[in-house]
């Protein structure tokens, strides 16, 4: 037996070798590539992939900023999901919203792109503009606190009550019965963003010619012309879009921090991301917060993954 | 080269299309149009109005006597700081025109050869941009001072600038869009003799502007809100943002100065999204992506 090794050793490292002077051939053969590639990467590996990595080292740490980082393996882990009452509520509220948000707000960006883009080409700048103003400036969705506020004065509350509807007013962002809905109405509004404007410029570079070729394949009606020439030739756009909503939906917490308050009341609409500031921005407890980042990011890419395997069926 | 073919403009002739679906069509986008536009109505009533209007019980949606009021007190608040405002104005200004065009440039160099070009390593790069847009940004501010410190970027230009060219979101955006244009296209570039960059920059970008005109609106949005409060700590190097929001800490009294401020820094990013929105819809009614 030994000697069989010891015969295979010089053949493992010759394979080895060989491998490596191919892959330097290739790089060398590829050096254009690389050059334009190198900014980016250079600046991307710099101010996002090192942060990354560092704070997932973080997660396996007990880090207050002010003394060095201590080693303490899964400790953070372990107290996330047996001794944190509050982020099992926080991961629950935040399926929640990611499960309602995501996927409705995925599909009124495409819907809703879709049918402008059957508006005449001068009105089309507008309402695309209509649809997304509410993604124009970082926080206008402070004015849900004025139609949501729990007083009289609050335009949901008047207007109820002018109606007749109810006789005091509702406490809309600090009743627990209500505060769920008011967020996911405000989310659902603020959706039409990244992944809207992609799908406006996708729809722009469909070659018309392929409309015309399509009836005579037989399509009947617009229905057919959207499922099987204009979603597949937007599949780039489609998978663009979805990894934007995801990375959207899970990460709810400006909106809820800035309408319920932080914490919420019961923690009705505390989310994950709600419960990371919590511990990296207020507590300084920045290994515990990186465990709970590590835990979104997990999530996120099984989502995505799920959602991409979806995304190939489309068109067929 | 002679291959990229603009087709002539003619009316879009309408196939699949009946009346009563262009009905559909035009009541839900009143319906919604009119939840979706509410706010930008909001802002701009605000700012016109009086004080006492602004804390009227039953608050009122419209104004009723528009003043500009909240827009002369505004420029006597700025005028009132002892950094001259206009240097807030230049440095938003500087910093989102210098970090749009840059990431944009940046992010679609790296995106053709991702998409165009296969090397070693290329898939595993693209997935880990993609990737790194789950990430939260949150935890990773603090390993990004630490970063900055290091490098001599804290309390400059360049500590806001440049992180914005290695966006992850433009250089995913961008590979997306670039998959769209037919390699046959580039072959026969390459073929008359254009060099890589002259293929890049003359062929593929132009055949992906929608894309990158997009990009350039969400690139100058985010950096146009930046507030860099935490890289940055000189006043004179500060952002718009940061010294509007000093002015609405101002409390009740500010209400109407804070809502004119409100409505001057989103008009800049709207003006901006109309000329780049109707440039994309305009190139495309002319040309497709055709080979």
């Amino acid at each position: 037996m030994a000697t069989v090794i010891e015969k295979n050793k010089p053949k493992i490292k010759d394979r080895l070798t060989s491998r490596l002077t191919n892959l330097g051939r290739e790089i060398g053969r590829n050096k254009v590539s690389y050059a334009f590639l190198a900014p980016y990467a250079v600046i991307f590996i710099t101010f996002t992939l090192l942060p990354v990595i560092i704070s997932l080292y973080l997660s396996f740490t007990y880090y207050n900023i002010l003394e060095p980082p201590k080693f303490i393996a899964f400790q953070n882990y372990i107290k996330l999901f047996l001794g944190d009452d509050i982020f099992i509520q926080a991961v629950k509220n935040t399926f929640i919203l990611a499960v309602i948000t995501g996927p409705i707000g995925y599909f009124a960006s495409l819907m809703f792109a879709w049918i402008i883009n059957e508006f005449p080409a001068k009105v089309r700048a507008l309402l695309i503009l209509i649809f997304y103003a509410p993604s124009i400036s970082g926080n206008v969705y402070m004015i849900w606190t004025i139609m949501f506020s729990g007083d009289t004065y609050g335009y949901a509350n008047s207007t109820l009550i002018k109606l007749g509807i109810i006789n005091e007013p509702l406490q809309w962002l600090t009743d627990p019965n209500y505060m769920m809905g008011v967020i996911i109405v405000v989310v659902l509004w603020m959706s039409l963003g990244t992944g809207f404007l992609a799908f406006v410029a996708g729809l722009q570079g469909i070659d018309t010619a392929q409309y015309e070729a399509g009836i005579v394949d037989g399509i009947k009606n617009r229905w057919q012309e959207l499922w099987y020439i204009t979603l597949p030739n937007m599949k780039s756009m489609l998978m663009f879009g979805a990894v934007m909503s995801i990375t959207q939906s899970f990460a709810i917490g400006d909106v809820t921090q800035h309408l319920a308050g932080m914490p919420s009341t019961d923690y009705a609409v505390h989310t994950v991301i709600n419960h990371l500031v919590d511990y990296g921005s207020i507590r300084f407890e920045m290994g515990y917060a990186s465990a709970i980042a590590t835990i979104l990011f997990i999530t996120m890419i099984g989502s995505n993954k799920l959602v991409q395997h979806l995304l190939r069926k489309v068109g067929q | 080269m002679g291959k990229l073919k603009l087709r002539p403009f003619r009316r879009k002739r309408k196939i699949n299309r009946t009346a009563g679906g262009a009905v559909l069509n035009v009541i839900i986008i009143a319906i919604f149009g009119i939840f979706m536009v509410l706010p930008l109505v909001y802002a701009i009533m605000q700012a016109f109005k009086p004080l006492d209007e602004i804390f009227i019980f039953p608050p009122r949606f419209f104004v009723r006597n528009p003043t500009l009021d909240n827009f002369t007190d505004l420029f006597i608040l700025m005028s009132e700081s002892w950094v001259p405002f206009t240097r807030y104005v230049f440095n938003t200004f500087f910093i989102t025109i210098v970090g749009t065009v840059g990431h944009v440039i940046i992010a679609s160099m790296a995106a053709y050869v991702l998409e165009k070009h296969k090397f070693p390593g290329s898939r595993l790069f693209f997935n880990l941009v993609v990737t790194s847009l789950m990430f939260a940004a949150a935890v990773t501010a603090i390993p990004n001072y630490l970063i900055m410190s290091k490098i001599g970027f804290l309390d400059t230009y360049l500590a806001l600038i440049v992180p914005a060219f290695g966006y992850s979101l433009g250089l995913f955006l961008m590979k997306q869009f670039m998959e769209t244009i037919p390699n046959s296209l580039l072959e026969s570039a390459r073929m008359d003799g254009a060099g890589e960059f002259h293929t890049f920059w003359k062929i593929a970008m132009p055949m992906v502007k929608p894309a990158w005109l997009t990009l350039v609106i969400f690139s100058f949005q985010i950096l146009w809100g930046e507030l860099g409060s935490t890289f940055i700590y000189s006043e004179q190097l500060k952002t718009l943002p940061y010294a509007l929001n000093q002015i609405l800490l101002g409390g009740f009294a500010r209400a109407g100065a804070g809502a004119a401020a409100t409505l001057l820094i989103m008009i800049v990013p709207i003006i901006l999204f109309m000329v780049a929105e109707s440039n994309v819809i305009q190139t495309m009614a002319t040309s497709g992506i055709k080979e």
